[in-house]
């Protein structure tokens, strides 16, 4: 049988129903417990009335009950009708690891950080003080001396947009490929995986190529991108799914590649017939906050929310989705729906940010792996951490987007991945010697 | 007369375009612990992935009198726990959080653990003396101690029909007896229902009270091991030369070497 049958060593308790102190050996084989038989139900019906077990005297009473309504003449083994071992009610100190306290407030400092830094910074410095006070003047019934009128609207109209859709845009691309990394089981997944880029850079084209001379092609872009991306996953699932995707997330990706492969060549084809658009298009897809104002923000930020919202919800069942389509099938989870049901929230979220930032690529990926690598592999940290750390990472990266070689801009992509190959090596290669 | 635990009637399933099982009935009651036995590719894992309504299939399974076509998937998990032949351990994962996982039938789907669920999974890993091993990763488990971890996890959904796919097929001979009594424990205190495939036909027949042999999908023959293991009927279904012994009420199945001088 099992190794240890000797002894367990006692924990005094003290009895809920009575008050006596007892020693329990906390559910491990050899408690006293085990020689006292009840039924299934009383024991259910224990673990509703008492927090924690009962001394023997309560439960051999419970024994006793069960004994009279069964009409048996008493058993000390546990053959037959009892349970000899689940009467302990241990504490209950197993807990899923969650977001540990101390990653929680680095991720919270860091993205404080970023916007502090990203508000100040620029060819006209703010201190962190000044931007507070003008905050609070902005309240209502608080009265500060105000900035210049000037310096106020650098900070307000110019810079907290932008630094505002980076923070969105950072965060929902970072839970949206730590969601696709968690449903596809591919370390590899990132939000642009199914179609979302190729679909939203065709439509972008498009609005940039045909759009009707009177109109402002600003304002139909950020539309004809966002439908564009949405038509190419759901052109991806469809397709996926006529071949029988829905059993195995290897064909839903082929199906992915395939459509992207599709949509990029009617893109570049758009792109020859309107050599003009070139230069446009091509600024575009590289991605970048240059143009953000309140509108780019109020425009997204529904989607954004709910989107998150319920990738955040989905962190508990993306643990599960770890053990694989058939064991998480076999507890419970129906696959296919809650597949559906998180691609399409990453999705959306990920059409809303890219049709307003344009194609930004690896934070989607990094932003995962180095939460993974830092604090843990359980989606229950990653997906709020990611959330946290992709919103300060994209900031960042648009502060030195727009410094370093100020006035011109880098695009912010280049950035992003400028600086996040070398940092995702140093902490691969850093936890990995630890590791191992 | 009590509701069996598991009825079979007329199961059939097909995959891809082969009959992986043919019309099977059976009847399993509460309590009972039935061996699946049978030669490579005859079904066994396929029944029992119909039995926990992972694989659709034409005729009916009830478990406790409820209709598993019919059911949710969560209403099913909440009834059958399934230990498949190789489980997906992510090395990663900490054997509580693994045990954790198993309670999932019973969260809200967006929900988390309430402090219920955090106590039967604690009762599961001290049933299987698995708190040393609480905290540790399931990577860096040995092979038996792996195992019970997943049978933990099985165990925490607290599902009265135990379904186990060869459970002791990476285990050495004293563990394979360590897990299958165990398993026999469990199935005694708990009032488990327990259906097992397995290879090993001298241990399959001392533990279960019934052996249900499958071949090509078919059921051949079913009864106690000491009606079902015949000399005859294992080289006709496994097409191997074997010499069937009785011991005390035992039966033990010893493979031998054809055309040895010696056997006999
Ligand atoms: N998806 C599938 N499509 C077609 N045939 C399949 C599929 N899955 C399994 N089969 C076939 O069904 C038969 C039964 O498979 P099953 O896994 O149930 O056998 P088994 O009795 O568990 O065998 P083993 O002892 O090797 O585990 C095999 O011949 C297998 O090749
Ligand atoms: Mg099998």
């Amino acid at each position: 049988m099992l190794e240890q049958r000797e002894r367990p060593s006692l924990r005094q308790k003290v009895c809920s129903r009575c008050g006596k102190e007892f020693g329990c050996a906390q559910g491990e084989p050899g408690c006293w417990c085990e020689s006292i038989v009840v039924r299934r139900e009383t024991l259910a019906e224990l673990r509703t009335l008492a927090d924690d077990c009962l001394c023997p005297t309560c439960l051999a009473g419970f024994a006793e009950r069960d004994q009279r309504a069964l009409g048996e003449p008493p058993s000390t083994n546990g053959h037959g009708t009892g349970s000899t071992w689940a009467k302990a009610v241990p504490h209950a100190s197993i807990r899923a690891r969650g977001v540990p306290l101390v990653w929680g407030l680095c991720a919270f400092v860091f993205l404080a950080g970023a916007l502090l830094v990203a508000l100040g910074i620029g060819p006209i410095a703010i201190g962190p003080g000044a931007i507070a006070e003008s905050a609070l003047s902005h309240l209502p019934w608080v009265h500060l001396h105000h900035l210049h009128s000037f310096e106020d609207a650098i900070l307000w109209q110019v810079r907290a947009p932008r630094v505002v859709l980076a923070a969105l845009v950072g965060g929902m691309l970072a839970i949206a490929g730590s969601a696709y990394q968690g449903v596809f089981r591919n370390p590899l997944a990132d939000p642009y995986l199914l179609g979302v880029a190729a679909g939203a850079g065709l439509g972008a084209t498009v609005a940039i190529a045909y759009a009707p001379p009177g109109s402002r092609a600003g304002e139909l872009l950020p539309l004809s991108a966002f439908a564009g991306a949405i038509l190419g996953v759901a052109c991806a699932y469809l397709l996926g799914r006529s071949v029988g995707a829905v059993r195995t997330s290897g064909t839903l990706i082929l199906a992915g590649v395939t459509v992207a492969a599709f949509m990029t060549a009617a893109q570049t084809f758009v792109q020859q017939q309107h050599a003009q658009t070139l230069l446009s298009v091509y600024s575009w897809l590289l991605g970048g906050f240059g143009s953000a104002d309140w509108h780019d923000v109020v425009l997204v930020s529904p989607y954004i929310a709910v989107s998150t919202a319920v990738l955040l919800l989905h962190r508990r069942i993306l643990d599960v989705l770890s053990l694989g389509d058939e064991e998480a099938g076999s507890l419970g989870v129906n696959i296919q729906r809650v597949r559906l049901l998180i691609v399409i929230a990453a999705t959306v979220g990920t059409a809303a940010a890219v049709s307003v930032s344009g194609l930004i690529g690896f934070v989607g990926i990094i932003v995962p792996h180095t939460i993974r690598l830092l604090v843990s592999t359980s989606y229950r940290a990653v997906v709020p951490l990611s959330l946290l750390a992709g919103a300060g990472f994209l900031v960042m990266a648009d502060v030195i987007a727009r410094t370093v070689l100020s006035p011109a801009e880098l695009p912010v992509g280049v950035v992003t991945a400028f600086l996040g190959a070398p940092f995702f090596a140093i902490v691969l290669r850093t936890t990995r010697r630890m590791a191992g | 007369m009590s509701v069996a635990a598991v009825e079979v009637q007329d199961l059939s399933v097909t995959l891809g375009r082969s009959h992986v099982v043919r019309e099977l009935s059976a009847s399993v009651a509460r309590g009972e612990w039935v061996g699946l036995i049978g030669p490579n590719g005859a079904g066994k894992t396929t029944t029992l992935r119909a039995l926990a309504g992972l694989v659709s299939f034409a005729g009916h399974v009830l478990l406790d009198g409820c209709a598993v076509g019919s059911s949710t998937r969560r209403e099913i998990a909440r009834r059958v726990a399934l230990v498949p032949q190789n489980p997906q351990t992510p090395p990663e994962l900490t054997v509580a959080e693994y045990v954790l996982l198993g309670r999932t039938p019973h969260i809200g789907y967006l929900a988390t653990e309430t402090r219920a669920d955090r106590l039967a999974a604690e009762r599961a890993i001290a049933r299987l003396a698995l708190r040393p091993f609480a905290e540790r990763t399931l990577g860096s488990l040995s092979g038996g101690e792996l195992q019970r971890a997943v049978l933990a996890r099985a165990l925490a959904q607290e599902a009265p029909i135990l379904l186990l796919d060869e459970p002791t097929s990476a285990l050495d001979l004293g563990r394979q007896q360590q897990a299958l009594e165990l398993v026999d424990a469990l199935r005694r205190d708990d009032e488990l229902t327990v259906i097992a495939a397995m290879h090993d036909l001298s241990l399959a027949g001392q533990y279960a009270d019934r052996l249900l042999l499958l071949d090509r999908g078919q059921l051949v023959a079913q009864g106690p091991a000491s009606e079902v293991l015949s000399e005859e009927r294992i080289s006709n279904y496994y097409s191997a030369s074997v010499e069937v012994l009785h011991r005390n009420g035992n039966v033990f199945v010893l493979p031998r070497r054809e055309g040895d001088p010696c056997a006999r």
